[in-house]
């Protein structure tokens, strides 16, 4: 459809200020998170309420256009990259926080909410949501479910597909869905779960319905430091092992402690090869008793340093350090690219030299941060985009870490999303059946393919060609998989 | 443990049936035959596939053939002290790893630790063109693809027929006490939840039509800490009570009539359904025997934003009815995993 005929059709019954179609205006939305795809699409909307995001979908499913839904863009996989051809649909007016129903410990809101916003809001109930990405001052809850968000407390408290019950979403067709139920489930398919993580492809989320939690009353975090990776690794599955479910439980490597600590000041040990940190909660027994526990097992597991956060302060300030290990990275060198993938626990000292190998190899240093508990990996390559061939090598690379996650039995993301970023990756975990069922359930819900095309699911033909490369280039981590 | 993998055998049964247009029921331990509406077509028989793969306790996941008895997988893990926590009901000694999953069933626990389909990790699924394929994995975090093995849980096999299972298990609780308190339903339901805004470590909580029974487990400190704060006397026999309302083998359910599953909000009024009531689930899962019929049963409690499905001794509309757009795509999605509609249809819902 031609541009002008579409936002003049827009106009019909949007207001002028919730039309963006000046290439200055749009620029905010030409990429997400990950910055290195950059793309403006033919028109950005900013629809206020669920009808207006119906008409939309009509008229774009009516003429053909590509939608792309978009949350805060804080995301890291390029999932709200905007299409060419394509209208980008911002749902950042839908702030609203409609219910708090704190007999139910459930709350609704707007997509557009930001994640701790609800945490702040249910939080003179005693209640919290609990899934709490690193970026969940800015990320908004329509992009966790999209994405089914992550964060440091996964082990204990689930993703976000664990802590959600009921959402509203829109076809392509601009037809309003409710998925999922207030109960605890809901007759016929579990489509909440197929929708959580879909990353825009299924339907426009328009309301979510999340369950909260209590708070807990004491939450606890200790901080060991180890001369050897391997060891503290050891020493996680040892806490687990002992039956101990911490509510967070962190790695960080050599290079991740030194930029974290000359960014917060947290009081990390320079020296250490690893760090750990444990956070324990519940109710204050319950997280002294456990602090014994898993100091002792700290300690027998080799660990050079134990230390308990003397107050909250010190807590949060250890906390501090580890949430801002992003930005810290990002500090020391012009440019980071931050890997995502998830392994099995028992392959991280494996993965871990592997990585180290391949570092001295490409010349690119990584710093290694590391959901310990729940095994996601988040190595993060330092690199400068300004010089010529480092960002390709520094793909590269990162395509051989995610492919070594495969290998070990895990899997190419984590938390971040395939996206447009791992799009190929998908081709080494997926095979042909696999990837051809997934684009029959997308078009069980978009038979036109216009929602998000392009993204999470790689075409057969992409990944035969993606194939093809590899093994000319003799790069494939394993040959015995099948090719197409 | 026996160990037998007869994917291949099954795989070509399919195809078998693909070409000669039969129906497929899909049968393993049976235990759960009576739950969804009743089934035309040959029974393809699971049973025999079955053993644990993979078992790491310090991965906290467990791996086996959906064949598996269920009592098999939850000895292996009591071994190492964990265990399936969504505390599945067998209902019968010969309950598989497969049919719970397909049926998606949890018991007490629920509420406070999660779903069955909150613990699955990932599936191999033979599909309805007689392919194999896998999803999700063995790794807890995990967004590559679509949660195809999450969407399986529950079809109650009308997607495939599930090979391998991987499941997130958990350590049990070190200590764990039930207390009780006599109270009217209403006062049941209010200080069920209560507990919700509260960080007390529970995970059970029931009113059987006299007492509310609240059962805490966690470290021994946690569980002594919230005995001082909810009300009630200490249960003697409370695993045996547990054990018997998962199972449903407390004499509220030795009534012959029908047994209606009705999922409310927590926090809803008590249902003027006439009938006798059981709250578990903290009162978000509500058992009735009632003579009332069906249609007004479903009204009523559609009403409170709910829903019902007619547990025992229904023949046909056993699950709540799904809009016509849901049912359209219901029926798009069955269809995106078994084009032929080999498998178990009618199961869930009669054009599905």
């Amino acid at each position: 459809m031609h541009r002008r005929q579409l936002i003049s059709e827009l106009k019909s019954f949007l207001p002028t200020e919730s039309i963006l179609d000046d290439a200055e205006d749009m620029k905010p939305f030409e990429c997400d998170g990950l910055s290195v795809y950059k793309q403006l699409p033919m028109v950005v909307v900013l629809p206020e309420t669920i009808e207006e995001v119906q008409r939309i979908m009509r008229l774009c499913f009516v003429h053909k256009v590509p939608v792309v839904a978009r949350g805060a863009g804080t995301g890291l996989s390029g999932g709200a990259l905007p299409h060419e051809h394509g209208l980008l649909l911002s749902l950042a007016k839908f702030r609203r926080i409609l219910n708090i129903d704190v007999d139910n410990a459930m709350a609704t809101v707007q997509p557009g909410v930001r994640n701790l916003a609800i945490s702040e809001a249910a939080s003179g109930h005693n209640l919290y949501y609990a899934p709490d990405p690193s970026s969940q001052i800015a990320c908004t809850i329509g992009g966790n479910v999209a994405e089914n968000s992550g964060g440091v407390h996964c082990l204990k408290y689930g993703l976000t597909v664990h802590n959600i019950l009921m959402l509203k979403v829109v076809t392509m067709e601009g037809e309003l869905l409710t998925i999922g139920s207030e109960t605890l489930d809901s007759p016929g398919y579990d489509l909440l779960a197929l929708m959580t993580g879909s990353e825009g492809m299924l339907g426009v989320i328009v309301e979510v319905t999340v369950k909260l939690l209590a708070k807990p009353e004491r939450a606890q975090v200790v901080l060991a430091a180890f001369d050897d990776v391997a060891l503290a690794g050891e020493a996680v599955g040892s806490i687990i092992a002992a039956g101990i479910i911490p509510a967070g439980l962190e790695m960080m490597d050599k290079l991740a402690i030194q930029a974290a600590e000359d960014f917060a000041h947290a009081g990390y040990p320079r020296d250490a090869q690893a760090i750990l940190l444990c956070e324990l909660d519940g109710t204050n027994a319950e997280v002294s008793e456990y602090i014994l526990a898993v100091r002792g097992i700290l300690t027998r597991s080799g660990a050079t340093e134990v230390r308990t956060a003397s107050d909250e302060a010190e807590r949060q300030l250890f906390w501090k350090g580890r949430k801002s290990a992003f930005p810290a990275v990002g500090r020391i060198s012009p440019d980071y690219y931050c890997m995502d993938g998830t392994i099995p626990r028992r392959q991280l000292s494996h993965v871990l030299k592997q990585i180290s190998a391949w570092s001295a190899e490409y010349k690119l240093p990584v710093a290694n941060v590391f959901h310990a508990g729940d095994g996601n990996l988040h190595p993060l390559i330092l690199f400068d985009a300004n010089k010529p061939g480092e960002l390709a090598r520094t793909e590269e690379f990162g395509r051989r870490i995610l492919e070594l996650c495969v290998e070990v039995g895990g899997t190419i993301t984590g938390e971040h999303g395939v996206g447009m970023e791992k799009i190929d990756q998908m081709c080494v975990q997926f095979k042909s059946i696999e990837l051809a069922q997934f684009h029959a359930i997308k078009a069980a819900f978009d038979p036109s393919g216009l929602l998000n095309p392009g993204k999470a699911v790689p075409t057969l033909h992409r990944c035969a060609e993606f194939g093809a490369m590899h093994i000319h280039h003799g790069k494939l981590a394993h040959s015995e998989l099948e090719r197409f | 443990m026996d160990q037998s993998d007869i994917s291949s055998a099954l795989q070509q049964r399919v195809l078998h049936a693909l070409e000669n247009k039969t129906q497929l029921t899909i049968k393993a331990g049976g235990s759960k035959a009576f739950l969804g509406q009743r089934v035309e077509g040959e029974a393809i028989e699971v049973s025999q596939h079955r053993g644990i793969i993979e078992y790491d306790p310090r991965e906290l996941v467990i791996t086996a053939r959906s064949g598996t008895p269920l009592s098999e997988i939850e000895d292996a893990l009591a071994k190492s002290n964990q265990m399936l926590a969504f505390e599945p009901p067998h209902f019968g000694e010969h309950a598989t790893l497969g049919g719970t999953i397909a049926c998606a069933l949890s018991g007490p626990r629920r509420p406070y630790s999660g779903s069955a389909r909150d613990f699955v990790l990932g599936c191999k699924l033979l599909n309805g063109r007689g392919e194999i394929a896998s999803f999700g994995g063995q790794v807890m975090k995990n967004v590559a693809g679509y949660d195809v093995s999450r969407l399986v849980t529950g079809a109650q096999g009308t997607l495939g027929i599930q090979l391998e299972i991987s499941l997130k298990v958990l350590p049990r609780p070190a200590a764990s006490i039930t207390v009780s308190h006599e109270c009217s339903e209403p006062g049941a339901i209010a200080s069920m939840c209560g507990l919700l805004s509260k960080p007390y470590p529970v995970d059970g909580a029931c009113y059987d039509g006299e007492r509310c029974h609240v059962r805490i487990s966690g470290s021994a400190q946690a569980v002594k800490e919230a005995r001082k704060k909810i009300p009630g006397d200490v249960m003697n026999d409370a695993k045996s009570f547990w054990q018997n309302l998962r199972e449903h083998e407390l004499p509220y359910f030795h009534h012959k009539s029908r047994l209606y599953r009705i999922a409310v909000k927590p926090a809803t009024k008590p249902l003027h359904i006439d009938g006798l009531w059981l709250l578990d689930w903290g009162g978000a899962q509500r058992w009735l025997y009632s003579d009332e019929d069906i249609a007004t049963i479903r009204h009523q409690v559609a009403l409170a934003g709910g829903h019902v499905t007619i547990f025992r001794g229904g023949d046909d509309e056993i699950f709540q009815p799904l809009p016509s757009a849901m049912m359209a795509l219901h029926q798009r999605l069955k269809s995106s995993f078994d084009p032929a509609n080999i498998f178990n249809r009618g199961r869930l819902y009669a054009n599905l």
